[in-house]
């Protein structure tokens, strides 16, 4: 069988793991930003709370996803709930180390007016500093999502959804018919998600940000 | 504007403050701040902080808005105490305005002057209309500029909306931290004149912090000069200052040039001006200015034009054989008005090589002013503050220029 003519056969299956892939990274990824943007906020003033956020979050980055998978599997059983953990603890570290980022490099003239001319504390985090450090913060999201576009797929070892299924299969029956056209199918439609995702990423930007911070000039 | 300073004006919209015994302590050995620090503030005054580097008066600043709480001592503005207030709710009565203006980059410039009243809940026609009223106040075009980002304006425009800013809800006090520092010195001397021009319309309280004493000396109606530890080591009018300095370390802060400085104290219409030079209109024939000339003994006369403006002075010698005063002698090239400072004043006499032409409203003809009168009021000047004692630091004395 042709790759085209496995593609056809099989579109149905590929598109229905092709949306619970994009969908369980952009859960994960909305669910670390929530905690990573609190971490980052909670930290950023101090640099030791700053050094311990950020070494925590990359010592989780250096565990082998598989090995993470793994560990997680005998506690909260198989499918989806070892899957997002497993991912949101490893999108944290570019989210925090961007929250803090750019909340620490935000003109401390500019706060500074903000709470002199009779912002709170909460007004001056949520309409000034949130709003400056969110350029920033987009970015490490859009770091994030690329990473774990690619971890998503470890995920079909706990039984999780996606597309790595697909790749997984493929690779326990090498030598078989389909395996290399199930393998491939598999990688392409992450790398296709992982573009589509990105250009959204894009459009969030162009949509989000005020014009005043935006990168481009215009 | 010092010259006002002992006028009470209905028209003044600011309040008094008072700092009484005022410290500021840092815990972990940074030690005092500021130490005992007691002032009145009159209502509708600028009052400058100027002081060298690191002496505290940022820091005395920004315990009158609570961004620093005083260890101990009181503020009071209009009477209420300050540390009776919400920080928070204080700050929105008092306008606040900082070097590099502080503007919110990711707010156009009409979302950066309205952020105060939106604070305080006006309504979205009221905030439109205030921030338009705003823009045009500090001399920028409402339609062009609303809707700007702060990246998109010059460091001077910047620093008119940061004015803008701290002036939208009206507050009663507004307080400034080396506002023009960050600017160029063309710029910085725009601002100081469209500084001084509000001022005379809205008449607040501003407390206003800088270095250079020229700056003070310009602005103020007041001058607290202070010392290591925000002491006070002289508070009085600019005039008293100059002319008196309390101590060698304000002596050395004036720095040279005292004299110059107090010129740009004072106005031209705070002067008598020699109003006996002979005038001519441009349509009165040669021969007979020429006769009025010989008849008082003088030898130039001045030419004015229809609308009693000032046009070319004329020596005698030239007249004979012109057949117009339009064309004869020659032409003024600088004059000053009687809003003008001493300074400009001799800049025009110097220039003038004799006596400088002073103009009133729509350049109409007000008289002369030469180097002697420059000289009689610097002398007075010395004279009036020499026999008066140096006012005490702490004291709020009235005494205004002579």
């Amino acid at each position: 069988m042709g790759f085209g003519e496995y593609l056809r056969a099989h579109l149905a299956n590929l598109l229905l793991d092709s949306y619970q892939h994009a969908s369980a990274v952009v859960q994960s990824i909305v669910l670390a930003t929530v905690i990573g943007v609190l971490i980052g906020v909670l930290v950023y003033r101090g640099p030791i709370g700053s050094a311990v956020a950020t070494a925590l979050t990359s010592a989780i980055l250096t565990i082998p996803s598989f090995a993470l998978i793994g560990v997680l599997i005998p506690v909260l059983g198989l499918g989806v709930k070892p899957t997002i953990t497993a991912l949101v603890l490893y999108a944290l570290l570019p989210i925090v180390r961007n929250t803090i980022v750019g909340l620490d490099n935000i003109d401390p003239a500019i706060t500074s007016a903000a709470q002199g001319i009779g912002m709170n504390r909460s007004r001056v985090l949520s309409q000034i500093e949130l709003r400056l450090a969110w350029p920033s913060i987009l970015a490490g999201m859009r770091v994030s999502t690329q990473m774990l576009m690619g971890i998503a797929a470890i995920a079909a070892y706990a039984k999780g959804p996606g597309l790595g299924v697909h790749i997984f299969s493929g690779l326990s029956q090498i030598g078989s018919a389909n395996a290399i056209n199930n393998v491939a199918a598999g990688t392409l439609g992450i790398i296709v998600l992982a573009l589509v995702l990105d250009a959204i990423y894009v459009l969030i930007g162009r949509l989000t940000i005020s014009r005043g911070i935006r990168g481009n000039d215009s | 504007m010092a010259t006002t300073a002992e006028q009470p004006d209905a028209t003044v919209s600011g309040v008094d403050i008072h700092l009484e015994r005022l410290c500021k302590t840092y815990p972990g050995g940074h030690g005092v701040a500021v130490d005992d620090v007691s002032m009145d503030i009159p209502a509708g005054e600028i009052v400058i902080f100027v002081g060298p580097s690191g002496c505290g008066k940022t820091t005395t600043m920004k315990m009158i808005n609570r961004l620093i709480e005083p260890t101990s001592g009181t503020i009071t503005i209009g009477g209420q105490d300050t540390l009776s207030l919400d920080p928070d709710k204080l700050r929105r009565t008092i306008g606040y305005a900082i070097q590099q203006a502080g503007l919110f980059p990711h707010m156009t410039v009409a979302q950066n002057v309205g952020m105060v009243p939106s604070l305080l809940g006006w309504s979205k026609q009221r905030i439109a209309a205030r921030v338009e009223e705003m823009l045009e106040l500090v001399g920028l075009d409402a339609g062009e500029f609303r809707d700007r980002y702060p990246r998109r304006l010059s460091g001077g425009q910047q620093q008119r909306v940061g004015v803008a800013r701290a002036l939208a809800a009206d507050p009663p006090v507004l307080l400034m931290d080396e506002p023009f520092g960050a600017v160029d010195p063309i710029t910085r001397g725009n601002l100081q004149d469209e500084l001084m021009r509000l001022q005379t319309e809205l008449r607040k309280t501003i407390v206003f912090v800088t270095h250079d004493f020229d700056e003070a000396v310009k602005l103020g109606d007041r001058i607290a000069v202070l010392g290591p530890r925000s002491t006070i080591l002289q508070y009085d009018t600019p005039d008293a200052i100059l002319a008196k300095p309390s101590c060698d370390t304000v002596a050395g802060f004036i720095g040279a040039g005292a004299s110059l400085k107090q010129l740009t104290l004072k106005r031209v219409r705070d002067v008598q001006l020699t109003e006996e030079a002979i005038t001519a209109r441009c349509d009165e024939t040669p021969d007979e200015i020429r006769r009025q000339l010989e008849e008082r003994g003088r030898s130039f006369a001045l030419v004015l034009d229809d609308r009693d403006r000032p046009q070319r002075w004329v020596h005698v010698g030239q007249l004979a054989g012109v057949a117009t005063l339009a064309e004869a002698g020659k032409p003024i090239t600088d004059w000053v008005t009687t809003q003008s400072t001493l300074q400009d004043a001799l800049e025009a006499i110097l220039a003038e090589g004799g006596s400088a032409v002073v103009t009133k409203e729509r350049g109409r003809y007000a008289g002369t002013i030469d180097i002697h009168t420059v000289m009689d009021t610097i002398s007075h000047l010395r004279e009036t503050h020499d026999s008066t004692p140096a006012a005490a630091p702490n004291s709020a004395s009235a005494d205004g220029p002579a």
